[in-house]
């Protein structure tokens, strides 16, 4: 068993050349690629009427003015907890999606896969299926081999600057934007972007392909721990198909080993040597064998979503249990409770906002001041939100046990102004003259109110009067 | 990519090669990384190397390299100070400019000399008045409405520019005490102390206070009033508030009228621009004392 030589701690890329293939799971992945790719090229350019103050698209992530817009939620950086909650929900919805049918974010909906798929249906359509790839990739570089070659990066290139140009229209006004691409007179961070993206587009769907999933990223290495026996994963009937071989014969199982299942895999694998960390699940295999077994006459399903609990029973010859009492397991009811839990959060957070808003600070440093006759004083930093389009009238007022007077800095009366869209901070007194009990005593509750004189939308805010303390 | 020999084997449990690695029976197993992965370690090396060549990176004695490209975080600050300061440069000069009583009517003006008026207090005031501006025993508190130079916000603005008692300013507030422990007795400092609490309303005895009196007319009126307001014109305080810059109490007011106590200012028109001064005096008086 023992020789000597050097090991080689490295090896080179091997080239992967996937057929094309149709069926079930390719339609599917058709569909998925136009949806996905549909709504990242176009929704930055859905309008959105807020008025005139605030801008009219209706998905925009407004870093400069610290605004994030969807549809018909306004997002402030107070609120940013919505966003978190959103990740948190994707989060458990992968986690979900995982434990219930595997890597299936990897196979169908990754934006690697997704893009890597485009990629390759250009080159299949300026290079030829499998065969003449093969072929032009052994074959010398000769005129037809550069033009081949230069009219697919041309074209990569060209869907990779699109993408990298979708992405800045999320983050300003994107008709100015696009015009102001054009006449070069963009922020250099928008080119710069655009750049970044394409370059990143063009190495990882052209190139990198199946690098990126196996070498790169973290999360098929993290999918093992949530996927167990009961999770649907593409597997091949390793008790139907063996003893493999191309002559058919009683003694022989349904597998000729006519190499479509490799043929037609992205990540250039062979699906019967099992569960493998390279497999995104994309079900391609399927497709492919399914369509030999239509030939050669035999059932469908020798390559398949299948649980591997069901094994035992299939090899016996019984009936494997339904799909749906795979699905629905503690594992992946539990996940889908959390995610509904923070999904119901949200919503009703998102119902109970209001656009009228208060966060009240109360100075601490003094935590009050005596004033020449005695009447004690505390300070508070009142911060009201206008979440409106335009400009309104806020009344300021408190409530309390104790007979407490209010007055803002620098404001005649209690009523201020807020600008459209913006908040403004107050410097606010409130008073309690030397007989008061709040005035001596250690503490005292109070609430402030404030209160758009107009339509009477309001909102309140509970703090502390410090006293004197001596009663 | 390496060129030593070694004994390799094929794993019988997996199927793979080992590296020929040995370490007491643990062997390695070769899944051969791409090279296209190694090419990335060496292109971050020589990133590295350029990188320790454009920016300060290597700790010598006295300090670090340069970096060819002169980079360094304090320049990056102060380029960005000197920035803001630019764009805020209308700003500045308007507020140089402005006449204080005004101030109020422009309220961006007034604002951006507020904001910047904090930024000045907390770099020259705090240390004496404190980060609150609530100030201490001998360090006025500027929060309340008890002014001992004036609360206007030119008064402020002068008291800040010319400082108090300090020997370089000639125009800076000037008045003493007489520290009366040498000219009366200690029963006659214990009576003024009496009637000094009587006309504010604190616990006194009637007695000594009625004595105290006609000494209070004798010794301390011509500065603090016949009925002991004060006097801003000489910075004499109001006895009659509830405000104590040493104490209200007898053993303070004691100490006070024996030995006589005054604090010192220094005179920022001396250290600070006109700007910064407006600012500050613009911050001190929306606390909420000034008049």
């Amino acid at each position: 068993m023992s020789k000597s030589k050097t090991p080689q701690l490295f090896a080179a890329q091997v080239p992967i050349f996937p057929r094309r293939i149709s069926g079930f799971y390719r339609n599917l992945k058709w569909w998925i690629m136009a949806v996905t790719l549909g709504i990242y090229y176009l929704t930055p350019w859905i309008r959105w009427d807020r008025g005139p103050a605030l801008p009219d698209q209706a998905v925009l992530v407004d870093l400069a003015h610290r605004r994030f817009y969807f549809f018909w939620i306004e997002i402030w950086p107070h609120e940013f907890y919505f966003v978190a909650g959103l990740l948190i929900m994707a989060g458990l919805g992968l986690f979900l999606f995982t434990s219930a049918l595997g890597r299936v974010w990897c196979g169908y909906a990754c934006p690697q896969t997704v893009w890597t798929d485009l990629f390759i249906l250009v080159e299949r359509w300026i290079e030829g299926d499998r065969n003449a790839r093969v072929r032009l990739w052994k074959g010398k570089w000769n005129i037809r081999k550069w033009r081949l070659r230069l009219v697919k990066w041309n074209v990569w290139l060209l869907i990779s600057l699109a993408t990298g140009g979708a992405w800045v229209f999320y983050f300003t006004d994107a008709p100015q934007l696009a015009r102001d691409l054009f006449a070069f007179t963009a922020h250099p961070i928008a080119y710069g972007t655009i750049a970044v993206l394409t370059a990143t587009t063009f190495l990882f769907g052209g190139f990198m392909r199946e690098q990126v999933c196996i070498y790169m990223c973290p999360w098929p290495r993290i999918q093992g721990a949530m996927m167990d026996d009961d999770t649907l994963t593409v597997a091949y009937r390793d008790w139907r198909g063996e003893p493999r071989g191309k002559k058919r014969d009683a003694t022989r199982g349904d597998c000729i080993d006519c190499m479509a299942c490799v043929n037609v895999c992205p990540m250039g694998i062979d699906i019967r040597e099992g569960q493998q960390m390279e497999c995104i699940t994309c079900a391609l295999c399927i497709d492919a064998c399914d369509e030999i077994m239509d030939k050669i006459d035999r059932p469908r399903g020798l390559i398949d979503y299948l649980a591997l609990a069901d094994e035992p029973e299939e090899r016996a010859g019984k009936p494997p249990k339904p799909l749906w009492r795979h699905v629905l397991r503690l594992r992946t009811i539990i996940y889908t409770s959390l995610w509904s839990l923070i999904g119901i959060a949200l919503i009703y957070a998102l119902f109970i906002q209001s656009d009228i808003d208060m966060t009240v600070e109360p100075s601490r440093n003094p935590t009050f001041v005596t004033l020449s006759d005695g009447t004690v004083r505390n300070v508070y930093t009142l911060r009201l939100r206008n979440k409106l389009g335009e400009s309104r009238q806020f009344q300021v007022s408190l409530t309390s046990m104790q007979n407490l007077q209010i007055q803002i800095e620098g404001a005649g009366g209690d009523t201020v102004t807020v600008a459209p869209d913006s908040s403004t901070m107050l410097r606010v007194y409130v008073t309690a003259d030397s007989v008061n009990l709040a005035a001596n005593l250690d503490q005292t509750d109070l609430r402030f109110w404030v209160e758009d004189v107009e339509n009477g939308d309001r909102a309140s805010r509970s703090s502390v009067f410090n006293g004197k303390g001596e009663k | 990519m390496s060129d030593f020999e070694t004994e390799t084997e094929i794993d019988d449990e997996t199927g793979v090669e080992t590296t020929g690695h040995d370490w007491d029976g643990i062997k390695e197993l070769n899944n051969p990384l791409p090279r296209w992965w190694l090419w990335s370690f060496y292109i971050s090396i020589v990133w590295g190397i350029g990188y320790v060549i454009a920016y300060p990176a290597w700790p010598m004695i006295t300090g670090a390299t340069q970096g060819m490209l002169g980079y360094s975080t304090r320049g990056e600050v102060a380029s960005e100070i000197a920035r803001f300061e630019d764009q805020n440069s209308a700003l500045t000069s308007a507020l140089s400019a402005v006449d204080l009583n005004t101030l109020g009517e422009n309220a961006e003006l007034n604002h951006f000399a507020v904001a910047g008026g904090a930024a000045v207090f907390r770099s020259h005031c705090s240390q004496c008045h404190g980060s609150g501006a609530n100030g201490s025993k001998g360090y006025p508190n500027l929060l309340d409405d008890d002014w001992l130079w004036g609360g206007t916000i030119d008064q402020i603005a002068y008291s800040i520019k010319h400082g108090v008692r300090n020997e370089v300013d000639e125009d800076a507030h000037y008045s003493e005490m007489p520290a009366f422990g040498d000219m009366l007795e200690a029963s006659e400092i214990n009576q003024v102390v009496h009637h000094v609490r009587s006309i504010t309303g604190l616990e006194n005895d009637a007695d000594l206070a009625s004595l105290g009196q006609p000494l209070f007319m004798d010794n301390c009126s011509s500065c603090h009033g016949d009925n002991g307001k004060g006097d801003r014109e000489i910075g004499a305080p109001n006895l009659t508030d509830a405000i104590w810059l040493y104490g209200g109490d007898v053993e303070s007011l004691t100490q006070t009228i024996s030995t006589s106590r005054f604090g010192v200012m220094p005179a920022w028109g001396m250290r600070l621009k006109v700007s910064e001064i407006n600012a500050v005096a613009a911050y001190v008086h929306q606390l909420g004392g000034g008049e």
